[in-house]
């Protein structure tokens, strides 16, 4: 008798743990959810204030002839690199046709570009361009078109370190030494290859710690391509969006990358530039000087770069030089595209998605994404080719 | 004639009052309840179900495709290669958090149930179980921003005397490695493990200890002799609890530990080494971000084989306490 009683004892308390327990996940469920959902959403409230045909609205201080004017949903998925500037174009856009809805939801690249082939989208973010096989689906999906790819958001990629009272403003390091700081095979900071390119700066012992980015990203594709393609050969690994190396420590996305930099003297990663903080940045070589990143230097990146060779007027796809020695050239850069089709069938969708573009194309639009992420304003020189590429946008 | 204090009162009062009332609202509400609670409990099994049968048909793309199907995600790796190096990192952080948190708890257990005033004991008792209402987020941010800068230098110092000993060798600053995470595991599952061994540990037939008292033990002998060996198979199962929320621990391991990189995956037994383990839940987390197509299949076939491991855990908690149960010495 008395051990029934202590077992069902026993056992009730551990249901009501189990209870608790299952609170518990539920709301850390809740809180990952809530961490992860990437999709930004602008200001839907007004929707119905500006129907077709309706009254002027408040703002109208734009160069676009019918601001105001448009109305539906445009969503758009893609590079969660673009995030936090889509956010800033979202909400910019917001300000000048309330109508419109657009949605970002930065799932990555791969899957942005899945969902605008597949119809799921209206446009795309992209850190690369569309591949071979893709454009030719693109052209099903674009009602017999061809797809837009315009290089609206070039971000410098800043080397970060972490090490006090070096004397300097950056150190200043060729790509071959980088890389084979990166690959371990130069371990400590006073080693003699960091040493001789820097002789004003006071170098400590400290073991180099060398942190990449746990998760797949387009930083570490443009960073590893840089090293690859810059290296002369000390870099064996192709461009990849996951790091291809063992890894000595690494961190979660941007934030958890300078958050590990920042906790341990010594180390060196790579991150989004405008997230670099009080980090130290390295300046790179090139030609016979060595560039500090800046966003003028990242955009003089593109545009002394090639474009792609199956490049055309709508598809303004570059392929980066890393190598080149023009001066003043950073060119550790980060190129997101924009994807979107020169045919929709719908008219209203032709419209939203030319007048997002054209906004984001902006001197508007590019210094609001300069103050939400740090973005390279593009030069005047891009701008007309992709305002011409734009305006081929139209409805079937 | 016994000095037992069992806290419930014998059962068999409720029932003639019930049948006093047996009018036929009386009835319904019987039928009523029966119902729903017979229904809760089929949902329950049919969630459940319905879990498995998600995780099986999602995966089974991955499970069934050629390795060279999902090589851009794996990196070259089959399923095995990708899945095993994650299992071996999910059950060492696990095992490092029990070996951490089970004496921990066994002793502030027995301290709550016999050794504190009563005054003390309730309050004690109290702010354990408050640890379990934090969220794993919270945990995370405090193993990121507290734990990992102070452990560090204690870890480095070990690295440097005991580095000859493969275990505690390659230690890299920061301290984001698997025994930074098990240690914040280990706070996350002290809660469970204590309040579960608590309320065995309170069940000790008070025969039991006065019989251990009157042969001259002292406090600690009476632990030893009376109480553990009443307790065990609690205490187990305890613990298995503790260890099915390890396993799946997302949150805090995600932002804690360092993982290796993608196709470099190694089963590694350098506890101090960063970028040498990673879990499956933190794997999933991490890598759903940017996967699309094969890749989601991959990770979803890997939750399998975590929601395989927690039901092993689980059954194995249950045989041990059935088994140990004849032997609880609670006669």
């Amino acid at each position: 008798m008395r051990p029934a009683h202590t077992t069902r004892g026993m056992f009730d308390v551990k249901k009501s743990i189990r209870r608790g327990m299952i609170t518990t996940l539920a709301a850390s469920t809740a809180l990952v959810l809530a961490a992860c959902g990437g999709g930004v959403t602008a200001d839907e409230s007004p929707s119905g204030s500006t129907s077709d045909g309706g009254t002027e609205s408040s703002t109208g201080d734009t160069e676009a002839p019918e601001a105001g004017s448009l109305s539906g949903n445009l969503p758009g998925a893609g590079a969660s690199s673009q995030g936090k500037a889509q956010e800033g174009w979202i909400a910019g856009f917001g300000d000048l046709e309330q109508g419109v809805t657009v949605t970002y939801d930065g799932v990555g690249s791969g899957g942005g570009r899945e969902q605008f082939l597949s119809s799921g989208v209206l446009f795309a973010g992209s850190d690369s361009a569309l591949k071979e096989d893709e454009l030719a689906s693109a052209t099903d999906r674009c009602f017999g078109g061809e797809a837009v790819e315009l290089p609206l958001y070039i971000s410098p990629i800043a080397v970060i370190y972490n090490l006090p009272d070096t004397g300097v403003d950056n150190i200043q390091l060729d790509a071959a030494t980088l890389a084979q700081i990166f690959r371990g095979e130069i371990t400590t900071w006073d080693d003699a290859a960091i040493a001789d390119q820097n002789p004003d700066a006071t170098l400590p012992s400290t073991a180099i710690t060398v942190v990449n980015r746990s998760d797949d990203s387009g930083t570490t594709e443009n960073f590893t391509e840089y090293l690859f393609e810059a290296s002369e050969g000390t870099w064996t690994d192709e461009a990849s969006d996951a790091w291809p190396l063992p890894s000595q420590q690494s961190g979660d996305g941007t934030s958890g990358m300078v958050t590990t930099v920042s906790a341990a003297e010594g180390a060196i990663g790579y991150a989004d530039a405008s997230q670099a903080g009080d980090l130290g940045t390295v300046a790179l070589q090139v030609g016979e000087e060595y560039v500090p990143f800046s966003p003028e230097a990242a955009a003089a990146a593109v545009d002394a770069s090639p474009l792609s060779d199956d490049a055309t007027e709508k598809r303004i796809t570059y392929q980066l030089d890393r190598t080149t020695t023009e001066a003043g050239v950073y060119p550790l850069v980060l190129i997101s595209y924009l994807i979107g089709c020169d045919t929709y069938d719908d008219a209203s969708d032709a419209a939203n998605v030319k007048a997002y573009f054209d906004y984001i194309a902006s001197e508007d639009g590019q210094s609001r994404a300069n103050e939400a992420a740090g973005v390279a304003p593009i030069s005047d020189d891009l701008r007309t080719q992709v305002e011409a590429a734009i305006e081929m946008i139209s409805a079937s | 004639m016994s000095t037992d204090v069992t806290p419930e009162a014998p059962g068999a009062e409720g029932r003639p009052l019930a049948s006093r009332r047996g009018t036929t609202p009386g009835r319904f509400g019987n039928r009523l309840f029966a119902g729903l609670s017979t229904a809760s409990g089929i949902l329950i099994l049919v969630t459940l179900a319905a879990v498995a049968i998600f995780l099986v048909r999602e995966a089974l793309p991955a499970i069934t495709a050629s390795p060279a199907a999902y090589a851009d995600f794996t990196r070259d790796l089959n399923l095995g290669q990708y899945i095993g190096p994650l299992v071996f990192g999910t059950v060492l952080a696990a095992l490092i958090a029990l070996v951490i948190a089970v004496p921990l708890s066994i002793g502030i257990a027995l301290f709550i149930a016999h050794y504190a005033p009563k005054r003390l004991s309730g309050p004690v008792a109290y702010v354990v179980d408050l640890l379990a209402a934090i969220p794993s987020v919270v945990y995370g941010l405090w193993g990121f921003f507290w734990l990992v800068p102070k452990i560090g230098p204690i870890m480095d110092w070990i690295s440097q005397k005991l580095g000859f000993i493969p275990i505690f060798a390659d230690y890299a600053p920061p301290a984001k490695n698997v025994t930074s995470a098990a240690i914040v595991l280990a706070v996350m599952i002290l809660p469970i493990i204590t309040a579960v061994s608590r309320e065995v540990f309170l069940q000790t037939p008070r025969l039991h200890i006065e019989a251990s008292l009157a042969l001259g033990a002292t406090r600690w002998e009476v632990a030893r002799q009376a109480i553990l060996p009443f307790g065990r198979s609690g205490v187990i199962s305890a613990s298995m609890l503790g260890l099915g929320r390890a396993l799946g621990e997302t949150m805090a391991v995600l932002m804690i530990l360092a993982p290796f990189a993608r196709g470099t995956e190694v089963y590694s037994i350098k506890i101090l080494a960063s970028a040498e383990h990673q879990t499956i839940a933190a794997n999933i987390a991490q890598q759903i971000r940017e996967a699309h197509g094969m890749g989601v299949s991959v990770l979803i076939a890997s939750g399998l084989a975590l929601f395989a491991i927690t039901l092993v855990v689980n059954m194995a908690a249950r045989w041990i306490v059935a088994r140990r149960a004849a032997f609880s010495g609670a006669n």
